[in-house]
């Protein structure tokens, strides 16, 4: 008897033990390889420091195939623990109708406001005075990879700008390497053309046309060079006929094309691959033109689940992702920049070197995920992937653009 | 048939009528839930809709009314005029070539071929795939590395070109195709079955009269079999307006929006772009499409049949 007592209480404080423990489930799409990687960081990180679970409901497919499943989860009262959203004005309506968690004490407590840098970063998480997200990463568009190996086998130097690659192109053509790769998907080609806006038009032209709506310069002469930039960009890029933006990496991986203009996530599969910066690969951020970067990225949205259990795990997880080691260890294995101004990146190859020190000279854009809302966003990939796929002239696409940032709110 | 001719009989027409709200009590109790669920779901619905297209609804459904805003928008987007066109071309080739290939097949295998059950296996098994299936598999055998295209060059035709999916001008055929494939093995069993409703008695007069086998198909056997055409015709036109899947699965409406559907664009605006004024503005305009289709039909039908 004394002994089946004893187990008995046995069980009872294992289960005591355990009762502080919640399966958390984190919905995110990371699921390439790099990503993949770089995510399962978090997923330890959470299940080693904390009582609770990581429970992983990656969702495949980019961010677009994932979103409408995530936001209708939420919607519809069927939350998850969290969710990797990206920041801006995505989650606005969320937020208004009381569906995720205000995450503010946790971010006085820690004093986040000191630690996120930029602090546009948080800024995006914040509504109305709250914080409602934890920013995890820095991405940025603003990238341009160039394969060393498809550049020897055409014999000549590796170009260190957008005008330079335009012209080395013909060369690579003749090597038969397809002088740009890009994926068939119309995030991919609004990527591009907003690299090259920037680039091209330059950072004011371009803060009057997406962060102020200004109608007069979309039509302008120099988003007429951005156009006529992307309409040269479609024919370098005619040969590539792949979908994923990894399957495009992957040709300037193996050198069957010359450049790809992708954010820096695609640093993660270069890393993959075992490939060097700067020996196998060359970044030029800004497309060696303007040496900016937008500061979008991945953040973390907690919804409101009425469970002490997982409101505090949910907590505990926020506070994970945010904790010095896991940021380090996290972006290097995505690529990705880390949110805190105050960790050592010493480890950091070549090319996220090159982006610490732009965004410490303060070469910092709101990414457009902040500035147009995905309605916009939506229009203007709509018209991108009409533009990449026909023979749409350069001046029908900047009046459509015009048109649709007249319409913008 | 049987039960229709009693209902019609005069006796029991004007014995049962003071009556006919409670006839068969129990079995319409029991329908209670469909009815309601018809009314709740379909119809209140289908009028929440309708009535949030004329809001400007975002993320959430609100009720700020805007007017024409949403449609007037929807009228001047390409991409929803590139939908429609395609909607309407592969709407008008599905339902003839399925009416005419599932009938020719029906009416193959109804000859008393031997291997009857093998045959119609083959043909009602794509069906058993789902449209994601059928998709991803004529995706493959359309890729002109992999597809048709390879195998006819390692054949030795060295210039044949077959790639539609990466062609915007033919792409809505190379969707048709898979379409086809997958959606006339259901349409042949249904004409399969009415062609076995025939009488056996018709095709002797026919053979005694003189008539010949395709002639008395044309002149006999389809007029005959009217009901079975409305079936097929039905189930058709609902898979044409709700094409989705399968263009997702085969080109998620590439190259850039050469095979973009209305359906496609709903869920788009709805979630993705999160709009949902925009969305249920677009699926207003399908439903209408749909009513401007099925009103003067169901007139037809059922209004002459009253008569009749």
């Amino acid at each position: 008897m004394n002994r089946l007592a004893k187990m008995l209480a046995g069980t009872f404080l294992a289960g005591a033990g355990t009762a502080h423990a919640a399966d958390l489930e984190v919905t995110h799409w990371w699921t390439s390889g790099g990503e993949a990687a770089a995510v399962s960081e978090f997923a330890k990180a959470f299940n080693e420091n904390t009582d609770h679970n990581w429970i992983d409901g990656a969702i495949a497919g980019s961010g677009g195939t994932a979103r409408p499943i995530i936001i209708s989860r939420i919607i519809g009262g069927d939350p998850m623990g969290a969710t990797q959203l990206n920041h801006g004005r995505q989650a606005e309506e969320l937020i208004e109708a009381g569906l995720l968690t205000d995450l503010t004490e946790l971010a006085e407590q820690q004093g986040w406001k000191d630690i996120v840098n930029p602090p546009s970063l948080l800024e995006a998480c914040t509504f109305e005075g709250r914080i409602y997200c934890v920013p995890v990463n820095i991405h940025s568009w603003q990238w341009m990879w160039l394969s060393h190996g498809a550049y020897d086998a055409a014999g000549i130097p590796v170009p260190s700008d957008w005008n330079a690659f335009i012209e080395s192109a013909p060369k690579l053509q003749e090597a038969g390497i397809v002088p740009l790769a890009i994926g068939q998907q119309s995030w991919q080609q609004r990527g591009a053309f907003d690299v090259l806006s920037v680039a091209i038009a330059g950072v004011d032209a371009w803060r009057k046309v997406v962060v102020n709506r200004d109608v007069g310069a979309a039509m302008g002469p120099e988003y007429q060079n951005v156009f006529a930039a992307i309409e040269t960009a479609r024919q370098l890029a005619a040969d590539s006929n792949v979908q994923d933006w990894n399957q495009a990496t992957n040709m300037v991986i193996t050198g069957k094309a010359g450049a790809q203009i992708m954010g820096d996530w695609a640093q993660g599969e270069f890393q993959i691959a075992e490939q060097v910066a700067g020996e196998d690969y060359t970044c030029l951020p800004g497309l060696g033109m303007n040496e900016v970067l937008d500061t979008g990225g991945d953040a973390f949205y907690f919804p409101v689940i009425d469970d002490p259990e997982v409101q505090k795990a949910q907590l505990e997880l926020a506070s994970t992702l945010i904790s010095p080691d896991v940021q380090v260890a996290f972006n290097l294995k995505k690529g990705s920049l880390p949110v805190r101004g105050d960790i050592d990146l010493s480890a950091a190859n070549d090319c996220m070197q090159k982006g610490l020190d732009i965004l410490k000279a303060g070469g910092i854009l709101p990414s457009g995920d902040m500035n147009l809302t995905p309605d916009t966003q939506t229009q203007i990939e709509d018209l991108m992937a009409e533009f990449w796929s026909t023979d749409m002239s350069a001046a029908d696409a900047q009046a459509h653009y015009a048109d649709l940032i007249r319409a913008a709110e | 048939m049987a039960d229709l001719s009693s209902s019609h009989s005069p006796d029991g027409k004007r014995a049962q009528r003071p009556m006919s709200l409670f006839r068969n009590l129990p079995a319409k109790i029991a329908s209670i839930p469909m009815i309601l669920t018809a009314l709740v779901v379909f119809v209140g619905g289908t009028a929440w809709t309708v009535v949030h297209s004329f809001t400007s609804s975002k993320l959430l459904p609100n009720t700020k009314f805007v007017g024409f805003d949403q449609y007037e928008r929807l009228w001047t987007t390409r991409r929803w005029l590139v939908s429609i066109e395609n909607l309407a071309l592969y709407g008008m080739l599905s339902l003839i070539f399925t009416l005419v290939i599932g009938f020719t097949l029906a009416a193959l295998l109804d000859r008393k071929i031997r291997g009857e059950n093998v045959f119609r296996t083959i043909f009602l098994y794509p069906f058993a795939l789902s449209f994601i299936v059928t998709g991803l598999a004529w995706q493959w055998i359309l890729n002109p590395d992999l597809g048709i295209q390879h195998v006819v060059r390692g054949l030795g035709w060295e210039s044949f070109t077959f790639n539609p999916l990466n062609d915007p001008d033919i792409v809505i055929y190379g969707i048709l195709i898979a379409g086809l494939w997958q959606g006339t093995g259901l349409i042949m069993v249904i004409m399969l079955a009415g062609l076995r409703g025939i009488d056996e008695d018709i095709w002797k007069a026919a053979r005694v009269d003189g008539i010949g086998t395709i002639k008395t198909y044309i002149v006999v056997i389809i007029p005959m079999m009217r009901p079975v055409f409305v079936t097929a015709l039905v189930l058709i036109m609902s898979g044409i307006i709700k094409l989705y899947d399968l263009v997702v699965a085969l080109t998620n409406g590439g190259p850039g929006i050469a095979s973009e559907v209305p359906a496609k664009y709903v869920i788009q605006y709805m979630f993705r772009a999160q709009n949902l004024g925009q969305g249920f503005a677009a699926s207003t305009m399908m439903l209408v499409s749909v009513a401007i289709i099925l009103i003067p039909w169901a007139y037809l039908e059922f209004g002459g049949r009253k008569r009749g």
